[in-house]
């Protein structure tokens, strides 16, 4: 690359980046403004304040928003856990065998991941107050599933169709049961696999707003989002729009956090050296 | 340690294509059998029904006394080394060679122990912590191997385990195999289209077409008594020269002039038309260079050299000739099956290495008759196969094999 399309291509790339983040700018900044500067107009609070963090995290607005973070981690970290477990055995099942139906079962979970929220949520909403799990933790993990498992299911049937079948048999020739060729062989080698799956379906599941606002009532089970839209602000003439800010920072930073530790993880060429070329 | 029996073996895949047809192959206990064949004759479809990786349509593989048709791969205590090595990337070497012992639950000091072993014939001590990642095709290679050999296997399996290495390379872990081999005196089955490999591996060679066994002989049978076209123009390189011919009294009239057949020979090709004779690149040679004493033995005719490739050890020498068209498209016919393409009808002629004969002149070549085939080039059958013959070099081998295998045990 000459110099000038290296220029050039850094200058469009600044350009994005800076579309793309001035939002999350704009919140953080929002986030340390105190009330009276919420609605001046200017990028920079006057005076950095630490007010609005103080309201969620220890003022009135914390018995809203603490539960709600306790739920919301709880609640999607169940769901991750148990949507990677089932598509893992999902994906291997439509990446290896060969049954009747494999193309259905793919089909019917894409289906299901375009199916648009919204008009489930009333239906399941009265069933759910019908057999006892509005406002629970289970009332909110299996929507949460039908989310994210048509996601996991493809995303990981891709992964382990990566990797050579003679790996496996080469374990069973070698004495394993399918069992053991599975887990001693399949799942290290899907490992990345499974982790960039998992942490796919970790957001879906924290960035869920619907079902967590019609499902819920009360902070037995109330999630972050649906939380953020209940902050009031000290009187009713005030927008509550830095408590909301400072929250959506706080609940943005396990996300980020989980990138940069699992970005080792998701590394690609994990395979390298299993397979000539 | 075992033998492996297989009779009326069939394979057919979901279309009614029978990748495998009816093959019955006996490998005694310690042989090194070979299976060859170009490439879609069944051969690697051959040894995974043997390990178990693929299903016996009919037909019964007997292992060691016990029929394993229905055994899953884990019962038949066989090892097997892929084409592509299937190392598990995420293992040391240490571990992808004690994988088979782990699963089988043999404890630490143990494995530590024959991992130890493996890996000194193998001659990867110092590699045993890196990962199979960092390690050269040859290694990998050899810890593919040490996977197979570091458990007491009934038998060895290979899939093509050299075709992925250089040449040069692929020379020493040929040889390797073979000292490993002998050493461990297991029944070895090797699946490879190479045929240097073939001949050079095994006790036995058994050579498919499409499924079926054409012939099942030590590799120098094969060479010298094949029983049909295929055979004979799949093993040797360069490949036998087959060249159009009509019988005339005790002779036959080729494009290369008459070759002399005597008359038990003669006798056999009775009643042909049209014939193919099957004449190998080394029977020819430089006419000008042929002792006195050789030359009744053979015929001499002049020819227009094409091209000649001078190798040093060795000169090969092109001599393209005219075919009636029937023939010419069958052998067309066959280098194609052969994996090979043959654009033009034309002989290779080996000759001395010292000969000055060059490109674009006549030239006075001389022919030894006494070793060569009469095909039939409708249904391929070599005419003049001396079966006997045939026998007592595989017979031979046979010996050989149990002498190698005794020195080897003391």
């Amino acid at each position: 690359m000459s110099t000038r399309e290296k220029v050039g291509w850094g200058i469009g790339g600044l350009i994005i980046i800076i579309y793309c983040l001035f939002p999350v700018a704009w919140i953080i900044s929002l986030s340390f403004k105190s009330s009276d500067d919420i609605s001046n107009g200017q990028f920079l609070p006057t005076v950095f304040s630490g007010a609005n963090y103080e309201q969620i995290l220890v003022g009135d607005a914390a018995g809203l928003f603490l539960p709600a973070l306790v739920n919301s981690f709880g609640i999607c970290l169940i769901a991750t856990f148990i949507s990677c477990l089932l598509s893992m055995f999902a994906a291997y099942a439509i990446a290896r065998l060969d049954f009747p139906g494999k193309k259905l079962i793919l089909s019917t979970a894409l289906a299901v991941a375009i199916f648009p929220v919204i008009s489930i949520v009333t239906p399941l909403f009265n069933l759910w107050r019908q057999i006892g799990l509005y406002n629970t933790w289970p009332g909110l993990i299996i929507p949460y599933l039908s989310l994210t498992l048509p996601i996991s299911i493809w995303t990981l049937s891709a992964f382990f169709r990566e990797i050579p079948w003679e790996m496996e048999q080469a374990a069973q020739v070698d004495g394993a049961t399918p069992w053991q060729a599975f887990r001693k062989v399949i799942v290290p080698l899907a490992a990345p696999g499974v982790f960039t799956t998992a942490i796919i379906a970790f957001f879906l599941a924290w960035n869920d707003f619907v079902y967590g606002i019609s499902l819920t009532s009360t902070e037995a089970a109330r999630p972050v989002p649906a939380a953020l839209g209940l902050f009031s602000g000290a009187s009713q003439f005030e927008s509550p729009n830095g408590p909301i800010a400072a929250a959506a920072v706080i609940v943005t930073i396990p996300v980020v956090l989980l990138v940069l530790l699992f970005q080792r993880r998701i590394v690609a060429g994990l395979t390298n050296g299993a397979v000539k070329g | 340690m075992a033998s492996i029996e297989m009779s009326h073996i069939v394979k057919q895949y979901g279309d009614g294509y029978p990748a495998v047809n009816d093959v019955s192959l006996d490998i005694a206990d310690g042989e090194f059998m070979i299976l060859v064949g170009p490439s879609g004759c069944g051969k690697s479809t051959l040894l995974r029904m043997i390990v178990g990786l693929e299903d016996i349509t009919s037909g019964d593989m007997v292992i060691a006394g016990d029929r394993v048709n229905d055994k899953a791969p884990r019962d038949r205590n066989l090892s097997m080394v892929f084409q592509n090595y299937a190392l598990y990337p995420h293992l040391s070497v240490y571990e992808n060679i004690a994988f088979p012992l782990r699963l089988a639950k043999v404890p630490d000091s143990e494995v530590r122990k024959r991992v130890e072993e493996a890996a000194s014939v193998l001659e990867l001590q110092e590699h045993l912590e890196r990962k199979p990642a960092n390690l050269s095709g040859g290694q990998r290679q050899r810890v593919a191997m040490g996977r197979a050999i570091v458990r007491a296997a009934d038998a060895f399996l290979f899939d093509e385990p050299l075709s992925n290495l250089d040449a040069k390379l692929r020379g020493q872990m040929r040889t390797e195999i073979a000292r490993l081999q002998r050493r461990l005196g297991i029944t070895t089955v090797y699946v490879t289209h190479d045929q240097t490999e073939a001949m050079t591996l095994g006790d036995r060679v058994c050579v498919l077409r499409k499924g079926v066994i054409q012939q099942v002989a030590s590799p120098r049978e094969l060479y010298e008594q094949p029983v049909n076209l295929f055979v004979a123009g799949f093993i040797g390189s360069p490949p036998m020269n087959f060249l159009p011919a009509s019988v005339e009294g005790t002779s036959l009239s080729t494009p290369f002039g008459k070759v002399e057949l005597g008359e038990e020979r003669a006798e056999k090709v009775k009643g042909y038309d049209l014939l193919l004779v099957g004449i190998r690149p080394e029977y020819f040679e430089d006419a000008s260079l042929v002792d006195e004493a050789k030359k009744p033995y053979g015929s001499t005719f002049t020819a227009r050299v094409d091209v000649t490739e001078w190798l040093g050890d060795a000169q090969y020498a092109y001599i393209p000739y005219e075919a009636p068209a029937e023939i010419a498209e069958q052998l067309k016919q066959l280098s194609r099956e052969l994996d090979s393409d043959q654009l033009r009808t034309q002989a290779v002629v080996s000759i001395d290495s010292t000969s000055r004969i060059r490109e674009g002149h006549e030239a006075e070549f001389w022919l030894d008759t006494r070793k060569v085939h009469v095909f039939d080039p409708k249904t391929g059958e070599n005419l003049t196969r001396d079966a006997e013959a045939g026998r007592k070099l595989t017979e031979m081998a046979a010996e050989d094999r149990i002498e190698q295998v005794e020195r080897a045990k003391v």
